[in-house]
């Protein structure tokens, strides 16, 4: 008989919110492949589905976990990205206490409740890596900066194997220069 | 498409273009479509429906560049008889649908399985009936898929827990298809189909294919009869242009293959036609069994809900509640067997069946047992989460 699996002790729910352009189905896709397929865990991406994915307000979620995710929903976000102001408004009350919040700080207005959150100016600093296209790596940067769910070396090569082969430098700068704003927060 | 065998046609760098060896992150439905490729499909009809969309999506892509044929047909009755039509003329083929598209099929179900046309019909389930939830999760085709259309017959139907097993299950139904000459059912669901997670696919030469039984006699000489069975119940197929004599008709018919309105001939046919399923059902079943061995409590679950299902008989493991899961790989056959056995050792107390329809795998299970079956229900829209198995186990 098979042993009985424990119940993941260090499982990650991420969700991603945004509206429809600013590319966070790949930057969801992109996570979720580092931990599948470079970092050697288990993970599953799902996006939201419906009329309100096409232009309008859509999320990803991405599960990650060092055994066999059974359910694979994301229900309580540990991390929780919002890159405007309706997604701020719809999944704010989901993020499990104590879990992490990154806010497109330029697009999202928080309510102060002494909820620590990590205010990011995504748009803007894509645009000095060079295209206001690369918003969602330079989330994903962050992202993977400030709560190390997968490694940089498995983003980096989720990059590399993803998008078009013109565009990996523009996608890996605007990586780092996500990733290295995190460092930077966590020492200030 | 030359009309000869349904063996994969392509040989070198098309073998490796069918075949995309590797590791992948990949959506539930493009996984359906890449083993459908490698098992060597060369014709697809469809009408793109939510959501099995993606797979005629990827499809339309990648058939013609492995020398395939996709159509995007007007509807999905006209879907269902194309691949009929492709199949007598040798190609292996599928089509793609849900829930509404499923039932236009149906007609045409029952003439793939009188004709014993080979062929292979997805199912992404959705929430219904009719349009339903278009964009939501449902599971309540389970029997449509066995009983939808009119008359008795045998099929086969498949369900995947995972990207991985839409995969691996595409290969096993073309197959299955083939060697049963039988319409085949992958039975997916909305959650199944839209969920990425890592697909690994093996060498081309390590993808398991059966072929169609062709006739020992060569043409011409008058002698073949293209419903006479070998003892497996199976005629040996031609195919269209080969140059024997066939006919094909959804009237009862005689070895012959020609009209013979008879309730002898009638017998003869649909009881074959049921057989060569039934009489092999203990080769065709599949299920995978997690910590049943010494289970009081047996969780009986199927596609997206068999995930929550393990989480739940691990979790419930830990409260001290001896559990175990009975996952359906086929839904049909059904595995009576195997259920059976696990009720004669006497040491089961209750079944707890969740599913996202009211109630339709449990009916088969309540079939075989007078032990309490719990059921575990909604009718679509949401997935059912582990905590309320636990719940219902705990009742």
């Amino acid at each position: 008989m098979a042993p009985s699996e424990t119940v993941a002790t260090s499982e990650h729910q991420i969700r991603i919110g945004g509206f429809g352009g600013q590319g966070i189905v790949l930057a969801g896709m992109l996570l979720g492949k580092a931990a599948s397929l470079y970092d050697g865990k288990e993970a599953v991406f799902t996006q939201s589905y419906g009329p309100e994915a096409r232009g309008g307000a859509s999320n990803v979620d991405v599960v990650i976990s060092d055994s066999t995710i059974g359910y694979p929903l994301v229900t309580k976000p540990d991390v929780l990205v919002v890159l405007f102001q309706e997604a701020y408004t719809r999944f704010r009350p989901s993020l499990k206490e104590g879990g992490t919040l990154i806010i497109e700080e330029d697009l999202v207005h928080v309510e102060e409740d002494g909820f620590k959150y990590w205010p990011i100016p995504a748009t803007r600093m894509a645009e000095e890596v060079g295209r206001r296209i690369v918003t969602n790596v330079v989330v994903l940067g962050y992202l993977v900066g400030k709560t190390g769910v997968v490694s940089r070396e498995a983003a980096e090569q989720a990059i590399e194997t993803t998008v078009k082969e013109k565009t990996i430098k523009l996608n890996l700068s605007a990586f780092a220069a996500g990733f290295e704003r995190a460092e930077q927060d966590d020492l200030a | 498409m030359t009309p000869t065998s349904a063996a994969p046609k392509v040989e070198g760098e098309d073998l490796a273009a069918r075949v995309q060896t590797g590791t992948h992150f990949m959506l539930g439905d493009h996984a359906c479509a890449e083993g459908a490729l490698a098992a060597g499909l060369d014709f697809f009809a469809g009408y793109p429906i939510t959501p099995s969309t993606e797979i005629c999506e990827r499809l339309a892509h990648r058939l013609p560049e492995v020398g395939g044929k996709f159509v995007q047909m007007e509807d999905e009755l006209a879907s269902m008889a194309a691949i009929i039509g492709a199949s007598v003329a040798g190609a292996r083929s599928l089509t793609a649908t849900s829930g509404p598209g499923f039932s236009l099929m149906m007609e045409n179900v029952g003439l793939a399985a009188i004709m014993e046309a080979p062929c292979v019909i997805v199912d992404v389930m959705r929430a219904s009936p009719s349009t339903g939830l278009p964009t939501a999760v449902g599971q309540a085709d389970v029997l449509q898929a066995r009983w939808g259309s009119h008359g008795d017959y045998g099929i086969v139907a498949y369900a995947p827990s995972s990207p991985q097993e839409c995969f691996d299950l595409a290969i096993q139904a073309l197959n299955t298809a083939d060697q049963y000459r039988i319409p085949t059912f992958i039975m997916m669901d909305e959650i199944i189909g839209h969920m990425t997670e890592r697909v690994v696919i093996p060498p081309a030469e390590d993808i398991p294919f059966v072929p169609r039984k062709t006739p020992s006699e060569p043409p011409g000489e008058g002698t073949f009869l293209p419903f006479k069975p070998d003892e497996d119940l199976v005629p040996p197929m031609a195919h269209a242009g080969q140059g024997y004599r066939v006919h094909f008709t959804g009237l009862t018919h005689d070895e012959q293959g020609y009209p013979r309105l008879t309730a002898a001939a009638h017998e003869k046919l649909v009881n074959r036609l049921v057989d060569k399923v039934r009489l092999n059902a203990e080769k065709i079943v599949m299920y995978e069994e997690y910590l049943l061995d010494d289970a009081e409590t047996i969780v009986i679950s199927f596609g997206c809900t068999a995930r929550s299902a393990r989480h739940a008989v691990t979790l419930a493991r830990q409260e001290g509640i001896k559990a175990g899961l009975l996952r359906l790989i086929t839904l049909w056959p059904f595995p009576e067997t195997r259920i059976r056995a696990l009720l004669d050792t006497g040491r089961v107390k209750e079944f707890v069946v969740p599913e996202i329809n009211l109630g339709q795998v449990r009916r088969e299970v309540e079939r075989l047992t007078q032990l309490p079956v719990k059921r575990v229900n909604n009718p679509g829209g949401a997935m059912i989460t582990p905590d309320l198995i636990i719940e219902v186990m705990e009742r």
